[in-house]
């Protein structure tokens, strides 16, 4: 336990040493190789979500969360790639609203920019109040604590300054330039702290045939029984995960947020930004392997009992029990200990009396149980490095937006750049305090995450059918776009509203309005909600386009795909296009789908 | 760009690898390793940690002493730059 301290502080050391040396907060553009671009690509995205949450949909879902990746990631990536990093790094926009000006009007770009920065600020809260909790069940300072006296009550608030300032200090010092850097390590820090954990994993339960055999079958098959949504574990048919999950929600996602765009925009070319999603694509395919793979290993793994030793000494038999599991991990299945409620510390059951198991607990319990001091101390940092990155690209992007495309847009025009970079620098200090005051709205009602998760996923759905009409259809106005947009937020809440999950009551989880339709599971109601809001954003904004006076084409060069000169790839031999690279993902990707199916 | 992020990330996995191995073998046959199914996995991981850290370092000392003998090349006419 101890040794973790060290490794702690040796990381904040190592980050502080080389934040001195970070440049320019603005700089970062135009610097940057583009395979630390590429990992810092999917670095931004591995926030506490993913880790966390591939993990427990792992253990929930099996070898169908990869899904995720190979359906709802890689496909999009490639897409960005070829496709639509020309039209971001060649307009001169210097981020995703900025662009939405250039092509549409300053309307559209108001409306992604303000509910682009309130989702950052919040999403990077939600990661806060998420990595404090689980320092708290871990029990990682408490040893720390108990030493210096301090009340255990103080390791929440400990944890949320402790992570606030960590990061508000690299990205302060440093700016993009800093956020990408510690992106790359901690994307390193992450795999050199869970692929032994896979590695250990694996070996326990016998390699992949040993898990095969231990798992029910729909566990280790990704495709089996998606021709319809009742013989599938996720409770979806393929159509909805193609549509929804492959096409709007992950295109919407990885082609429009500037969260991960902004890291591509800071490569030194056209080219290399449009090598950055293809690099990235790379690791992000065998991510499953280290964050999926580890809550199916959970499930698959004995669970912990009591072990009793019985000793004869000089004919009086002692026996001793050692590793008395508590209520909870003695009621879960696997590693994956039962839900407890936070106020009782009574076992939740569900509606069948069955305990509820608490799967965000699948990769933290797999740490503690495999791994012994020292190595555990390099675990349990690469999982809050992986919250930390999530947040730190959350608050870049938020700087970024707040200062070009709200305040030199809207509060100070045509002040001295150095006025903007100061601005820059105390955006990062007001992002991680509007973080800070969302973690602790998180600790007062209990389903604000949830709350505002679903309201992002009603403002991000109809984005992408915007981009997309705008990049590919010159003939799209600002007033079809803006309109499309809204038009498609309230298609999604009025879908949501009118649907419901099987076995959910009306509330959250939809149906509030009127019940129309039943969904067999939450993620079809909300891929369907998805192909909804992009249908009715697609057809409105062409609908309204075509009654209104299209920008004229000059203006347009460099933004639309018709009237933009082809990117220059001739000096590159043909295997060093991105083309190429585009193609050999697909092709590997198919080839994971066919082996996993 | 003046720093090569491969030092600083090589020097920090080199440290850790390096504290994660000692430890390791001051600790080779504790009962700790039980729950790692008696594999030293301090040892093992601190010793690919070093290695990793060890090349990325000597990778990027090599790259940094490239750019230093080649003199920065003006940027060609008409390439994009970034208003920041």
């Amino acid at each position: 336990m101890l040794l973790y301290f060290v490794f702690v502080l040796g990381i904040g050391f190592a980050l502080k040493r080389y934040m001195k040396t970070s440049k320019d907060f603005f700089q970062a553009g135009r610097a940057l190789p583009a395979w630390i671009c590429g990992l810092a690509f999917i670095s931004a995205n591995l926030g506490a979500q993913e880790v966390i949450g591939m993990g427990a949909s792992g253990a929930k879902y099996g070898i169908a969360t990869s899904h995720f990746y190979w359906i709802g990631a890689i496909p999009a990536m490639i897409f960005v790639g070829i496709f639509m990093m020309p039209f971001y790094y060649g307009s001169k926009a210097r981020s995703v609203p900025e662009f939405l000006r250039l092509r549409f009007d300053e309307k559209t770009r108001a409306l992604n920019a303000c509910s682009f920065a309130v989702m950052t600020v919040f999403s990077s809260g939600i990661s806060m109040y998420a990595m404090a909790r689980l320092i708290q069940t871990l029990h990682v300072f408490d040893y720390l604590f108990i030493s210096a006296g301090l009340p255990l009550g103080w390791i929440f608030h400990f944890s949320i300054v402790l992570s606030a300032i960590i990061v508000l200090g690299y990205i302060f010092l440093g700016g993009l330039t800093s956020a990408i850097y510690n992106e790359v390590l901690q994307f390193f820090l992450i795999i050199a702290g869970f692929l032994p954990l896979v590695i250990i994993g694996l070996k326990n339960v016998g390699g992949w045939s040993g898990l095969k055999a231990s798992l029910p079958q729909a566990y280790t098959h990704s495709w089996q029984g998606m021709t319809h949504a009742s013989t599938n574990p996720l409770g979806v048919e393929w159509f909805g995960l193609a549509m929804g999950l492959g096409f709007v929600l992950s295109f919407g996602y990885w082609c429009t947020d500037f969260l991960v765009i902004q890291t591509a925009m800071a490569t030194d070319s056209e080219e290399s930004a449009r090598r950055v999603p293809l690099i990235a694509a790379i690791p992000k395919m065998f991510f499953p392997f280290l964050v999926i793979l580890p809550g199916l290993l959970a499930i698959a793994a004995t669970a912990p009992h009591a072990t009793v030793t019985t000793k004869v000494d000089n004919g009086v038999i002692t026996r001793t029990t050692e590793n008395i599991p508590t209520e909870a991990e003695s009621k879960g299945q696997g590693l994956v200990p039962a839900k407890t409620n936070p106020l009782t510390g009574k076992i939740m059951l569900d509606a069948s009396g069955k305990p509820l198991l608490d799967y965000d607990l699948a990769i933290p319990s797999m740490l503690l149980h495999y791994f012994p001091t020292g190595i555990l101390g390099l675990g349990l940092t690469a999982l809050l490095a992986s919250f930390m990155s999530g947040m730190a690209g959350n608050v870049t992007a938020f700087n970024t937006v707040w200062t070009y495309d709200l305040y030199q847009s809207y509060i100070k025009k045509g002040a001295p750049d150095t006025h903007y970079l100061a601005m820059g620098r105390w955006a990062t200090v007001g992002g991680i305090l509007l973080s800070m005051a969302t973690a602790y709205a998180a600790t007062g009602f209990n389903n604000i995450m949830d709350t505002l998760q679903l309201v992002f996923s009603f403002v991000n759905a109809p984005l992408f059918a915007t981009f997309l009409l705008g990049m590919f259809w010159k003939r799209a106005t600002g007033n079809g776009a803006f309109f499309g947009l809204v038009s498609g937020t309230v298609a999604a809440i009025l879908h949501h509203g009118m649907t419901l999950p099987l076995e959910a009551h009306p509330g959250l989880h939809g149906g509030w309005i009127a019940i129309l339709h039943h969904y067999p599971s939450d993620m079809a109601q909300n891929f369907w909600t998805a192909i909804w809001a992009f249908c009715t954003n697609f057809v409105v904004t062409i609908l309204i386009s075509l009654f209104g006076k299209p920008k004229p084409e000059s203006e347009l060069v460099g933004l639309v795909h018709s009237l933009t000169p082809k990117p220059e790839m001739g000096h590159l031999p043909w295997w060093r296009r991105p083309e190429a690279l585009a193609v050999l993902l697909l092709v590997m990707v198919v080839t994971l789908n066919v082996i996993f199916r | 760009m003046n720093l090569d992020l491969r030092i600083p990330m090589g020097l920090m996995f080199t440290l850790v690898g390096l504290i994660l191995s000692v430890y390791g073998q001051a600790t080779a046959g504790s009962p700790i390793y039980e729950r790692s199914l008696g594999i030293n996995a301090n040892l093992d991981w601190g010793l690919v940690l070093l290695a990793f850290g060890g090349t990325m370092f000597i990778l990027g000392r090599r790259g940094q002493k490239k750019a230093e003998r080649t003199p920065v090349k003006p940027l060609p006419e008409g390439t994009v730059r970034r208003g920041h």
